[in-house]
């Protein structure tokens, strides 16, 4: 863990703050590395659960009296394919599309493949901040920074994949920038 | 009861009359079914009804005086507690910072017995609101007075700008009417409304009915047995006679209809007063049920202008300030229900809005986005036709030019109306504020405060992205701003400049630096 975080942090901004300048189109940070395993991890549940879906539609039509137009194996061989593309593909693909930029005044959150949102958030109008782990996330020392807004549309933005100590700097340096936080 | 305890801690009931409210209440609940059993069984049922009457009436009153005796209320230093229930007892806190707003309000029987319910409006979802009924009209108002005053208490210890100057104390300030309807705007107001609900509300009253009575209200052969004995035949009736039937029924149904929007208009809206206060905007309107509403002029996020389709032609307009409380279920409160639009000028400029005029830099949508929209919708109506082209061109050639036609046309239409919506849908941004505003036949507007919105997110689907528009989603407190098909250039510039408003503002640096 403490080699990731060296790692991400070369990536980084230097040292004395984790703010740039405020330019919203400008290159996004990357998130930690390790957020694509995490991802990976889901999708191989999912890949796992579409390969036995396959298997047993394939074994249920060979079950079928009247023989059928489908050889043995080709649904399961289908599912299969299916599944690495989920289990090798998406992860990479969303972690290339996730990205977070935050400067001096405002965070900005980008996100999705074909649907994609950009965000940025103001400071001053954070209401609160929550730093999440689940437990797996605390295995690969991430963490899921969520903003709090008053606004009805977007009145949370959350910010996955993050180191847990970025994530933990990040509030706190947020927070000293909100009047009020809380709620 | 009578001393000033507003600074006392200690729990306090509500007004002892809310016990007299239930009664009445439940008296009311009592009638129908006292008056059906008595009709349904001819007169000889009124042994069963009265006693049946007085149970629901003694019933009532003692849950009424049940429910009042185990709800207190604590005016604290920093909040409201409610304390309520019968055998599971729940208790509410709410700081005097996070209530938006303290309505009053009075429903008929209340009114009578000079009391009020005390709403405190806090922006939950869910109606999820702390309110008090009832407590007598000045101690209304005066709770009103406290809660105010201690907010602000609040809000400036916390938000002391420096040089920020607080207001006086006014407290009964002197009021600037901004907008009031009489009877004759009522009169107007109330034949735009023209509803049918008094059917659906007569269908529910006979259903209720049905339970007690013996004859069978839904039962076909009941009503033409009625039919064939009183009525004349229908069918033995001249084509005239029929018309005249026809247009008589139709005739008759418009002026059950326009009466009961009438009544319900004058209902609401009777007294329709709009004031500009020290403190904000009051709006005091209602018939039997009166309300009275204080919304903080720094708590309006936006207004929306919007209108109906009959009622623009005549340039009638409805004006609503978007906040985070509730008023009635919806989530803005209506402040010009009805208006013409150099009315409704003045009032948003009191809030500090200025409506779209000549100047106005109008950016329509994407032109990509409009032909977009139009094959979508269009493919609504060309793909079923070349569906039942094929169809009926194998099974009865002869209908296919018709089918295929008539979907074309449709599809057509839908274009049509596409490139109008298209040329109406448009926003603009000025240096406080952003503009948006759409439909052909009932054009809606809504205009936010630029320093107000918490978040600006640029959202594009996969043909949006390849076709270079996006929508942008403001996050307004209380409100939705959304605006589609933004050329991305123009997201991006909008996002910009909306952020350079909020930035300008951050009220952290003033506290930090």
């Amino acid at each position: 863990m403490g080699a990731n975080r060296q790692a991400s942090a070369a990536s980084q901004e230097p040292a004395p703050s984790i703010f740039s300048e405020v330019d919203d189109e400008a290159e996004l940070t990357k998130l930690h590395p390790n957020y694509k395993l995490l991802m990976r991890i889901g999708a191989v549940i999912l890949g796992f659960v579409i390969l036995v879906v396959g298997l047993a539609v394939d074994g249920a039509l060979q079950a079928e009296e009247v023989p059928m137009p489908i050889p043995f194996g080709v649904i399961t061989g289908l599912a299969t394919l299916l599944a690495l593309f989920i289990i090798i593909r998406i992860p990479l693909a969303r972690y290339n599309a996730r990205g977070y930029q935050i400067s001096r005044d405002r965070l900005r959150v980008v996100r999705g493949i074909m649907w994609r949102s950009d965000t940025i958030v103001p400071f001053g109008r954070i209401q609160h901040i929550d730093v999440d782990q689940g437990p797996i996330e605390r295995a690969l020392g991430l963490a899921t920074l969520t903003l709090h807004t008053a606004g009805s549309h977007n009145a949370s933005v959350s910010l996955p994949g993050l180191g847990h100590d970025l994530a933990v700097q990040m509030r706190e340096e947020i927070r000293a920038h909100i009047k009020r936080e809380s709620m | 009861m009578s001393e000033p305890a507003d600074n006392s801690q200690e729990p306090r009931n509500t007004d002892p009359k809310t016990v007299l409210v239930g009664l009445l209440a439940s008296a009311q609940n009592a009638v129908l079914p006292t008056i059906a059993i008595t009709f349904g069984t001819g007169g000889t049922g009124l042994l069963v009804a009265i006693p049946v009457g007085a149970a629901i009436i003694a019933i009532g009153t003692f849950f009424a005086y049940i429910s009042w005796k185990r709800l207190t209320y604590t005016i604290g230093q920093s909040d409201i507690r409610v304390e309520s229930g019968v055998l599971s007892r729940s208790a509410r806190s709410v700081p005097y910072e996070r209530i938006q707003d303290v309505s009053l309000e009075q429903k008929l029987l209340p009114r009578l017995l000079g009391l009020v319910a005390v709403k405190f409006e806090t922006g939950a979802g869910g109606g999820e609101d702390l309110s008090l009924s009832f407590l007598t009209e000045e101690r209304g108002e005066e709770l009103r007075q406290l809660v105010r005053e201690r907010r602000d208490n609040l809000d400036a210890r916390v938000s002391a700008e420096p040089g920020g100057t607080l207001s006086p104390n006014a407290n009964e300030e002197e009021a600037e009417p901004l907008f009031t309807m009489g009877p004759k705007r009522l009169l107007t107001f109330g034949l735009f409304e023209f509803s049918l609900a008094v059917f659906a509300v007569l269908a529910g009253l006979l259903q209720y009915v049905d339970s007690f009575l013996d004859f069978e209200v839904w039962e076909l052969d009941f009503w033409r047995g009625l039919i064939d004995n009183y009525a004349p035949d229908l069918s033995a009736l001249d084509r005239t006679a029929q018309v005249i039937g026809i247009l008589a029924s139709v005739s008759a149904l418009l002026i059950v209809g326009s009466l009961t929007g009438m009544v319900r208009v004058f209902m609401r809206e009777w007294g329709f007063l709009l004031e500009r206060t020290a403190r904000g905007f009051r709006r005091r309107r209602g018939l039997f049920t009166k309300t009275d509403v204080v919304m903080p002029i720094h708590r309006v996020q936006g207004i929306r202008i919007g209108t109906r389709l009959i009622r623009y032609r005549f340039g009638w307009h409805s004006l609503s300030f978007v906040s985070l409380a509730q008023d009635m279920g919806a989530s803005s409160h209506v402040v010009a229900p009805f208006a013409k639009l150099d009315e409704i000028a003045p009032i948003a400029e009191a809030a500090g809005f200025s409506l779209p005029g000549e100047g106005t830099d109008w950016r329509r949508a994407s032109e990509n986005f409009l032909f977009d929209s139009a094959v979508r919708d269009a493919l609504f109506f060309l793909v079923p036709a070349a569906v039942a082209g094929i169809a009926s061109s194998i099974y009865s050639p002869e209908w296919t030019g018709v089918v295929v036609g008539v979907l074309a046309v449709l599809a057509g239409i839908s274009a049509i109306l596409n490139v109008l919506a298209w040329r109406y849908q448009r926003h603009a941004l000025d240096a406080a504020q952003i503009v948006s505003a759409r439909g052909v036949l009932s054009p809606r507007s809504q205009i936010a405060t630029r320093l107000k919105l918490h978040s600006v997110e640029i959202a594009q689907g996969p043909i949006s992205r390849w076709r270079g528009y996006a929508t942008v989603h403001l996050g307004q407190a209380g409100g939705v701003f959304a605006i589609p098909g933004v050329p991305l250039e123009r997201a991006r510039e909008v996002r910009r400049k909306v952020m350079e408003t909020i930035a300008a503002t951050d009220f952290s640096q003033l506290e930090t630096g």
